[in-house]
């Protein structure tokens, strides 16, 4: 891999985090090729090879459709969130695409100002480099707890 | 303590029906010990796992009543056991993971042995060493045995009760609900996945929230704002003789015409408020009987769902007065082809933590324990649809939440209430 490659990467990283925590939700589904795969799951159960997300898409169109029911539809107390992603491994590569973990951290904040460790885990990642464009063909959020403190209504 | 509060009826209500409830009955201590000993350790039922989870002989599960620890095992014969996960000598956890294979179960503590039917089989130095110690000559092994429960496995789920006078299963779920849950649970279950959804509330908010099928339309707004079809869904409650049980359910009504489902079909004009991949509700009727809702529970802590074909069970685990967990087991069956799978895999956005017409049960039972801190008066209002308990052919109404209320009174108090 080389050092444009994992510029790219941790540039992708970088905005994509930034895009959840300053509320612009909207980007979100376009760090995603068309036919993607997100889901996020828990160390348990990817352990045992079981295929459910507390999310799961596999289109562009699902994750849209995330990001409006919880703009139009979905009730919850406001609340934001804070990516730390760091340590960031490529496991394979080629000029196309590459096969990546990194590390993740979520920290929550209600709109009274209670703070607390959402989500840490790793994320499991297949990146295609296509042209000046670097998205995800698939995220797997892999949560090392299985517990979800009230609800999940941003994604990871 | 514990004696004068299993003395008492709990906390005084405001009448003897059941259609006001005081805020008092999910923020007192005292009541929530008073619960264990009647309801969760009472005659009744507790869902612990699926037998989906001890697949083969020689297999545990731990679970919880209440807050009581708990250990299901299937024995070498392929028998179930239940009973409670700590060693019958200085009272330490004896299954510390969550799941597992034994031939024995042994506490890491002092090495006191057990089989898988909960029986004392070696206490480590029983003799002594060197002739020095040891536990006395009349030390009887069979009267240490682990605490056990009776088990009893339903249409794929088990359930443990701490009393002998639990009814058979069948009577204690009523005719009416046993149907519902084989409905469901008819084939060879396929376990999809597994979380815990965190609750800040007391757990009979969330039974409550489970049994209300009065909020559904209201707070899950997301088949009206996307208008996905509801209009020829017809729908009612059953509620069983005891209260404590219920049903609710919507089918496709036959008696509307292609025509007027079309007719009610059309679609917002607002491109915004269409799913941009409708994709997540191309749903199958799996069971061949319409029925494109069934929400189930069984007192006092387990959900069925089937929402299309996102299917799931929820346990309901109190961890504290003010705090519950709720365990979810999403499932399929062992005969779906892989489109099943992925059919499932994405109605699973519905439910859960996450889902698209639940999330908001994992707040709002939080919304009202925050409201009603600090109080000792007042009471909610469970009138909708009257003041009884009974089976209603239609949705909007209290009556499953005053059934709950029913079999708690009843069990609390000794003496069933006027509902």
């Amino acid at each position: 891999m080389n050092q444009t490659q994992r510029e790219r990467i941790e540039a992708l990283y970088a905005d994509y985090a930034a895009a959840i925590d300053e509320g612009r939700l909207e980007e979100w589904p376009a760090f995603f090729k068309e036919h993607c795969l997100y889901r996020i799951t828990n160390r348990r159960d990817f352990d045992r090879g079981l295929k459910h997300g507390a999310m799961w898409a596999n289109s562009l169109g699902m994750l849209k459709d995330r990001i409006s029911a919880l703009r139009e539809a979905n009730i919850y107390e406001d609340h934001t969130y804070r990516h730390i992603t760091s340590a960031f491994r490529v496991l394979e590569s080629n000029e196309q695409e590459a096969w990546v973990n990194a590390n993740f951290l979520v920290i929550r904040t209600m709109q009274n100002g209670d703070m607390s460790l959402f989500a840490a885990g790793t994320y499991q990642d297949h990146i295609v480099f296509e042209g000046n464009d670097t998205c995800l063909a698939e995220r797997i959020v892999i949560c090392d707890s299985q517990k979800l403190d009230t609800l999940l209504a941003i994604p990871l | 303590m514990t004696n004068i509060i299993a003395k008492s009826g709990g906390l005084s209500w405001p009448s003897d029906k059941v259609s006001t409830v005081p805020y008092g009955l999910y923020t007192d201590q005292h009541q929530y010990l008073l619960e264990h000993e009647k309801v969760f350790k009472g005659p009744t039922w507790n869902y612990l796992c699926l037998d989906a989870e001890l697949p083969e002989n020689g297999t545990y599960k731990v679970s919880r009543i209440g807050e009581t620890p708990i250990v299901v095992t299937r024995d070498p014969e392929g028998n179930l056991h239940a009973f409670v996960n700590r060693c019958a000598h200085r009272g330490a956890l004896l299954c510390l993971k969550p799941e597992g294979k034994a031939e024995e179960i042994t506490c890491v503590y002092h090495a006191w042995s057990y089989s898988l039917k909960g029986e004392l089989k070696s206490v480590a130095f029983q003799r002594g060493l060197k002739r020095q110690g040891g536990m006395p000559k009349e030390f009887d092994k069979s009267q240490h045995n682990l605490r056990r429960l009776r088990v009893v496995e339903f249409s794929g789920l088990i359930f443990g009760s701490f009393s002998e006078d639990a009814p058979d299963i069948e009577d204690y779920l009523g005719p009416e609900i046993a149907q519902r849950i084989r409905r469901v649970l008819n084939r060879p279950i396929r376990i999809l996945g597994q979380n815990v959804q965190v609750l800040n509330n007391n757990w009979k908010l969330y039974i409550e929230n489970a049994k209300d099928s009065y909020h559904a339309s209201i707070l899950h707004t997301f088949f009206t704002t996307f208008e996905i079809n509801r209009l020829n869904q017809k729908g009612g409650i059953v509620v069983d003789e005891s209260g404590g049980n219920h049903v609710s359910y919507s089918k496709i009504d036959s008696t509307l015409s292609n025509e007027d489902y079309t007719k009610q079909n059309v679609r917002s004009s607002k491109d915004d408020y269409r799913l941009a991949d409708p994709s997540l509700l191309d749903s199958v009727d799996e069971y061949g009987d319409g029925v494109t809702l069934q929400i189930l529970t069984v007192f006092p802590g387990l959900v069925l769902q089937q929402i299309q074909n996102a299917i799931a069970v929820r346990q309901i685990v109190p961890t504290g007065v003010k705090a519950t967990e709720l365990g979810w087991t999403y499932i399929g069956f062992e005969d779906d082809d892989e489109a099943m799978v992925e059919r499932r895999l994405k109605q699973a956005n519905l439910a859960g933590p996450a889902g698209f017409i639940s999330m908001e049960d994992g707040a709002v039972g939080n919304f009202v324990q925050r409201a009603i801190e600090g109080t000792s008066e007042d009471e909610s209002v469970v009138l909708m649809g009257g003041e009884t308990a009974e089976s209603q052919p239609f949705r909007v109404t209290e009556t499953s939440v005053r059934g709950f209320w029913k079999k708690y009174r009843t069990l609390i108090e000794g003496k069933v209430p006027n509902a």
